[in-house]
């Protein structure tokens, strides 16, 4: 099973990407769950959403408490709440920002993590360019897809397609390929630096 | 059709191919989204003929689903922990006079404190009211059990309460199965009343009822409910052969056979027991679980069967009757009457506390070794417990306990009263 837990604040479609990834793993046959952490949710609050994909059956309620990847869409929220907490040995982060780790004094999980699952991605920058609103969501599932491999980036696609219609769900799409492509070139340099 | 949706959208859309007549009810957490989707599809035409009536309470929404189905309307309604407080009168109502009306209740905690958490106090509530209470493990079930509902209630003229776990089935995006309109009309033909309001063949409903009969009423009232016990797997059956999905029934149990011990729970924590289950089967424990999916009417000799092997029975519930314990294990103890089986119950999952996994092989280990006590809060935090104790015992006006208990939480070492 891979788990997934996104961090982000009200309005910025936290809950919306727990369910699009969901939907894309599950067009491409997959069994998946996603779920909000529950709360009186108000726009700029502090809001959590979890997604599990697995290619059996998913019979758990427990909440995700040690998920594999985390997503964080707001980095105002860094220093605020536990964002890492539980996260595996070898799992992923992907930050939202066109800032580096250490300048958002998280040089500590490089330590910790595996430094090629660290990523950023400056998602919110990509949105304005391709969607003209600051929503994050669908651009960091496009980078997660990159980053993880977890889903293809044509399945998220679809799930975006499926729930935003007509120009607003090709614009998303846009947003979420041109992330695909910043972290699939980000990996690729950090692949050729390690191997010079 | 399988679809990946919200649990709550899975209802709606299964609500509406059951094709009811008047849908009346008030939003509420964790209900609300079940009812909006309900409300677009009457406004947008796409269930009719339909009624969908706005009303200013829980209380209204009832009373508006009693008249409703009195006049021969097939007639749905969903609520949630305080709007069901809020109409208790009428749900005692709808069953005493025996109206088959089919309600949704997204289930979650009773304040004070104010909550909006699942836990099952609400479904607890309400136990004894008359209503025939099934509980639902996933979203398929629950919206599978919306279909057996309707035919339920009105082929005994009882009402039917499908409980499902608020937010943790209500607002979870999963995979369900939806059924189509041309299966829900074969299983589910349209509603015969077995009484009406009919202006050419006028009845009164409702009458008063002194000490001369009010007893043999009653009891007709229980043996519908008997009733049930065996029409429940009957439908059961008649459903699986139609979808090919094993929902409804009244127990589901899952690896009893052979099992010294076995878990008793209600709704969506099974599935979490489930995993439990298999770690320590794989472990070489015998362990297994009984879900009880019909809690009223409640399948004693269902439930005696299936624990009739067990020499522990681990009750788990998320709710419980304070100054005594548990409420399903007070049930499930009726069952395991004259065996030699020892009974645990622990409460879990109270105001949405999450239930891990790790807990509940906790806790069955710990059964398993006999050191679990006999009634077991799950997780509780001893110390928070001990520091309220200790300040009530010390001061006079110690404050209201709710307040004081958060502020110890977020203030873990400093001791302010």
């Amino acid at each position: 099973m891979f788990q997934v837990r996104i961090h982000g604040r009200g309005g910025q479609g936290v809950v919306t990407a727990a369910e699009l990834l969901s939907v894309a793993a599950f067009n491409e046959g997959r069994h998946a769950q996603a779920f909000p952490s529950f709360g009186s949710e108000r726009t700029g609050a502090p809001v959590v959403s979890y997604c599990r994909l697995d290619d059996r059956e998913i019979r758990t309620r427990e909440p995700v408490m040690a998920p594999n990847a985390v997503i964080v869409q707001d980095v105002t929220l860094i220093h605020q709440v536990d964002l890492f907490g539980g996260l595996v040995d070898d799992g992923y982060v992907l930050i939202n920002t066109s800032r580096t780790f250490e300048e958002l004094g998280l040089d500590d999980l490089s330590e910790r993590f595996h430094p090629e699952h660290l990523m950023t991605c400056p998602a919110t920058e990509l949105a304005m360019e391709h969607v003209g609103r600051a929503v994050p969501n669908a651009a960091l599932l496009g980078a997660f897809a990159a980053l993880t491999g977890q889903v293809p980036l044509p399945a998220i696609g679809i799930a975006i397609r499926e729930r935003f219609h007509g120009a607003v769900g090709e614009r998303n799409v846009a947003a979420a390929s041109a992330a695909f492509d910043h972290v699939t070139r980000e990996m690729e340099a950090a692949a050729r630096a390690t191997s010079t | 059709m399988l679809r990946q949706l919200e649990g709550s959208k899975a209802i709606a859309e299964t609500v509406a191919l059951c094709r009811p007549e008047v849908v009346c009810a008030y939003p509420i957490s964790p209900q609300t989204h079940i009812i909006e989707a309900i409300g677009v599809k009457v406004k947008e035409g796409s269930l009719a003929p339909c009624e969908y009536i706005n009303v200013e309470s829980e209380f209204a929404a009832m009373s508006v689903s009693i008249g409703a189905s009195a006049a021969g309307a097939r007639a749905y309604t969903a609520t949630a922990s305080q709007g069901l407080l809020f109409m208790i009168e009428a749900v005692y109502n709808a069953a005493g006079l025996g109206l088959p009306i089919v309600m949704t209740l997204a289930n979650r905690a009773i304040g004070a404190p104010i909550n909006i958490w699942n836990d099952h106090s609400d479904a607890m509530a309400v136990r004894d009211s008359g209503w025939i209470q099934l509980f639902a493990e996933t979203n398929q079930e629950a919206a599978d059990l919306h279909v057996q509902a309707f035919r339920l209630a009105e082929e005994l003229s009882v009402p039917v309460m499908v409980c499902m776990d608020g937010f943790i089935l209500t607002h979870a995006v999963e995979g369900v199965d939806l059924m189509d309109q041309e299966s829900v009309d074969r299983f589910l033909p349209p509603y015969d009343p077995r009484q009406v309001l009919d202006p050419d063949d006028p009845v009164s409903i409702g009458a008063m009822v002194g000490p001369e009969a009010f007893e043999e009423v009653r009891y007709l009232a229980h043996l519908r409910q008997l009733d049930a016990l065996d029409y429940i797997p009957v439908i059961a059956e008649e459903f699986e052969r139609l979808t090919g999905r094993p929902s409804g029934g009244l127990v589901h149990p899952y690896r009893t056979e052979d099992a010294d011990t076995i878990v008793v729970a209600l709704g969506s924590v099974l599935g979490t027991i489930k995993d439990a289950v298999d770690r320590l089967r794989d472990a070489g424990e015998r362990v297994g679980v009984l879900g009880i999916t019909s809690f009223r009417p409640f399948p004693i000799d269902a439930v005696r069967r299936a624990l009739a092997g067990a020499t522990r029975v681990v009750v788990v519930e998320k709710a419980f009757s304070l100054g005594m314990g548990g409420v399903l294990a007070t049930d499930v103890s009726m069952a395991t009457l004259g065996s030699s089986a020892v009974l645990y119950t622990v409460i879990a999952g109270l105001g949405g506390r999450p239930i891990p996994q790790q807990s509940i092989e906790s806790i069955l280990a710990q059964a398993m070794t006999s050191e679990l006590a006999a009634l077991t809060f799950l997780d509780l935090d001893e110390g928070i417990i001990e520091r309220e104790r200790a300040r009530m015992a010390r001061t006079r006006r110690s404050g209201p306990f709710a307040e004081n208990v958060l502020r110890d939480l977020s203030h873990p070492r400093e001791d302010r009263s």
